[in-house]
C-alpha cells in the first residue's frame, strides 16, 4: 500500500502544471477484478502508477502444502476462474513429472480439447470486456460483449456436460483426467466450434473498421521486445511484441507435437497487436480441437488407480517445473516433493502476475483514458495476480 | 549458444558441477548471486525472467530460487543460492531484471527476505499490518491474526 508518509510531495503554484493523486480501482469495473493503481496525473495525463495488488489474496502456495496430489487439482482451478483447465493442467504435470507418472494418449487428447476450448472461452471473455471497456464507440457498448458471451455460454454448456461444472472444474487429476466424453459430445464440439469460428470473422469486421477502435488501440501501450521478455510477460503480450514463442510449439506437452497449427506473432507491441494475436488464436484453438477430435485415441483416460484414500498417491523425493501454454501466457508449477502425500513447496508462476507487473512500464505517458485500454490487452484475472 | 555451452561456460565461470539436464540447474554463493544472473543475461542470452522464489528448508534455512530462459535457443536456467541458517540478506535481482521487482517483493512479504538495493522493497500480496511471514514453515496454517481495520 502507499505510504503516505513516504511519498515525495511535489509544490507547485498555480502557474505550474498540477500534480494530483487519483484513485483508480479498487472497485473499478475496467479492472475485472479487485486492483487499485495510484496514478499521478498532471492534466490528463499519467505520470506515474502505483499498483497495488492483494485484495483476492488465499496464500493458495501455503494451503497447496495441507492438501495432497489428490486433493489439490480442483482447488488448483480456483487461482485463474476465468481458464480453470489450464491451472489445474500446470499443476498435475509438475507432479507427474517427479513422479515419472506416465498419462494416456486418450487422456493426453482429453487435455489438450479442454485446454484449447477453455482458451477459446476465456479469449471471448477478454474480448467481450475489453470491448465493452472502451464504450459506446464500438457498436454501442455492450453488442460485442453480449455477442461474445452467447458464445462463451456454448463451451460453458459443453463442459457442463463433460464435468458437471461451469466455471471451476477439477477435470485434470495426476495420472490422467477424471472424466471421459460422454455420448453425442464430439459432435456437439465440434459444431460448436464451427459456429464460433465463423462468429469470430464478424466480430473482427465489425471492429476493424471501427475508426475509433483503431484509434483507441494502435500505437497505445507498446511494449518492446526487450522490455517484455525482462519483465517476463508471457502468452499474447510476448508474442505481440514480436518474440516468437508458444510453449506448445517450442516446448510441446501433452501430445501437441501431434497437431499442426500456427504461432501468430506480431511486431508492433501495441494493444492492437494484443488484439490481432488473440484473434488469430482463436482459430488456431479451434484447428487444434478438431484435429484432436479426429484422431481421439480410445483406450483408458486415466494412470491411476481407484483410490481408497487422498493421501495415498506419493510421489518421490524430487523437485519439478511444468508449465503449460495458458489463454494468458506461461501457467507454471514448482513443486518441490519431500517423498510424502502432499509437496514440500509449491510455487505458482501467474501468468497475469507477471503480464499486470508490466502496467508501471508502459502507463506513464499515457492519457487516462488509455489506461482502460491498455488494462484491458493485458487481460490480468486477478484470482491468479493474487492466487 | 546451445544448452551445452552455457553448461561449460557456466561452470567454468562460476566453479560450480551442473548437470546435463532440462532445467540447468545452477548453485551459487549469495555473494555470487547479482553475478551470475547478470552473467545468465549478458553472456548466455538469457533475456526472459520467468519467476522468482524462495524455499524455506527449515534448519538449514532459506533458498532463493529463480528461473530465467533464452528463448530462442531454448536454454533454461534454474538459479538458486542458500543464504544459511539464519540469515535473510540477498541481493536483488531487480537491478538487473526489472521483472524481478514484484517477484522480490512477494518473496519479501511471504519469507522476510531482505533484497539490497531493491528500489521499493515492501509488502504487495497481504497489508501493510500483517505480522509474521505466512510461507515460512514455522508459521503455523491456523496462526490468528487480528481483525482487519
Amino acid at each position: 500500500m502507499l505510504d503516505v508518509n513516504n511519498t515525495t510531495r511535489v509544490e507547485v503554484d498555480w502557474s505550474g502544471p498540477e500534480r494530483l493523486q487519483m484513485n483508480m480501482g479498487p472497485q473499478h469495473p475496467s479492472a475485472h477484478g479487485v486492483f487499485r493503481a495510484i496514478l499521478g496525473l498532471q492534466g490528463e495525463t499519467v505520470v506515474d502508477v502505483d499498483a497495488v495488488i492483494g485484495y483476492l489474496h488465499r496464500c493458495h502456495e501455503k494451503l497447496s502444502e495441507t492438501l495432497t496430489y489428490a486433493q489439490y487439482p480442483s482447488i488448483a482451478s480456483k487461482t485463474d476462474y476465468v481458464a480453470a483447465m489450464t491451472s489445474e493442467f500446470a499443476y498435475v504435470m509438475a507432479a507427474e513429472e517427479i513422479g515419472k507418472i506416465e498419462v494416456p494418449k486418450r487422456a493426453q487428447y482429453l487435455r489438450v480439447i479442454c485446454a484449447e476450448l477453455q482458451r477459446i472461452a476465456s479469449h471471448l471473455l477478454w474480448l467481450g470486456t475489453w470491448c465493452m471497456d472502451m464504450g459506446g464507440a464500438l457498436g454501442g457498448g455492450a453488442t460485442i460483449f453480449l455477442y461474445c458471451i452467447r458464445e462463451r455460454e456454448d463451451i460453458l454448456d459443453l463442459f457442463e456436460a463433460l464435468v458437471g461444472a461451469r466455471l471451476l472444474y477439477g477435470f485434470f487429476q495426476v495420472g490422467g483426467t477424471r472424466y471421459d466424453v460422454p455420448d453425442g459430445w464430439i459432435d456437439k464440439c465440434r459444431s460448436t466450434v464451427d459456429r464460433i469460428d465463423s462468429r469470430v470473422d464478424e466480430y473482427e469486421q465489425m471492429l476493424e473498421d471501427n475508426a475509433f477502435f483503431l484509434a483507441r488501440t494502435q500505437n497505445v501501450g507498446t511494449v518492446s521486445r526487450e522490455l517484455a521478455q525482462d519483465v517476463g510477460i508471457a502468452g499474447p503480450l510476448l508474442r505481440g511484441s514480436g518474440v516468437n514463442f508458444d510453449l506448445r510449439k517450442n516446448v510441446p506437452y501433452s501430445s501437441y507435437e501431434d497437431f499442426d497449427f500456427k504461432v501468430p506473432v506480431e511486431t508492433a507491441g501495441d494493444c492492437y497487436a494484443r488484439y490481432k494475436v488473440r484473434m488469430q488464436e482463436f482459430r488456431e484453438a479451434s484447428k487444434i480441437i478438431r484435429q484432436a477430435l479426429d484422431k481421439l485415441p480410445s483406450g483408458p483416460i486415466s494412470s491411476r488407480p481407484a483410490l481408497k484414500s487422498v493421501a495415498q498417491i506419493r510421489i518421490v523425493k524430487g523437485e519439478a517445473y511444468a508449465r503449460v501454454e495458458g489463454p494468458r501466457g506461461e501457467v507454471g508449477s514448482y513443486i518441490i516433493s519431500d517423498g510424502s502425500a502432499k509437496p514440500y513447496r509449491m510455487k505458482w508462476r501467474g501468468a497475469s502476475f507477471s503480464n499486470l507487473s508490466i502496467l508501471p512500464h508502459i502507463i506513464p505517458g499515457h492519457k487516462v483514458a488509455d489506461v482502460v485500454a491498455i488494462m484491458g490487452s493485458v487481460d490480468p484475472v486477478f484470482g491468479e495476480v493474487d492466487r | 549458444m546451445t544448452a551445452e555451452q552455457a553448461r561449460a561456460s557456466l561452470a567454468s565461470t562460476f566453479g560450480v558441477e551442473i548437470a546435463a539436464a532440462v532445467p540447468m540447474v545452477v548453485i551459487v554463493t549469495p555473494d555470487r548471486w547479482e553475478e551470475v544472473a547478470r552473467y545468465a543475461k549478458e553472456t548466455l542470452g538469457c533475456r526472459f525472467f520467468n519467476f522468482l522464489t524462495a524455499v524455506d528448508w527449515k534448519e538449514q534455512g532459506l533458498e532463493v530460487v529463480a528461473r530465467v530462459d533464452n528463448l530462442e535457443e531454448n536454454v533454461s536456467l534454474m538459479l538458486k543460492t542458500k543464504l544459511g541458517p539464519g540469515v535473510n540478506n540477498c541481493a536483488s535481482l531487480t537491478p538487473v531484471y526489472r521483472g524481478a521487482n514484484w517477484m522480490e517483493r512477494e518473496c519479501f512479504d511471504m519469507f522476510g527476505i531482505h533484497f539490497a538495493n531493491h528500489p521499493d522493497l515492501r509488502r504487495i500480496l497481504l497489508d501493510d499490518g500483517w505480522e509474521g511471514h505466512p510461507l515460512l514453515k514455522s508459521y503455523a496454517v491456523d496462526t490468528p491474526h487480528p481483525p482487519y481495520r
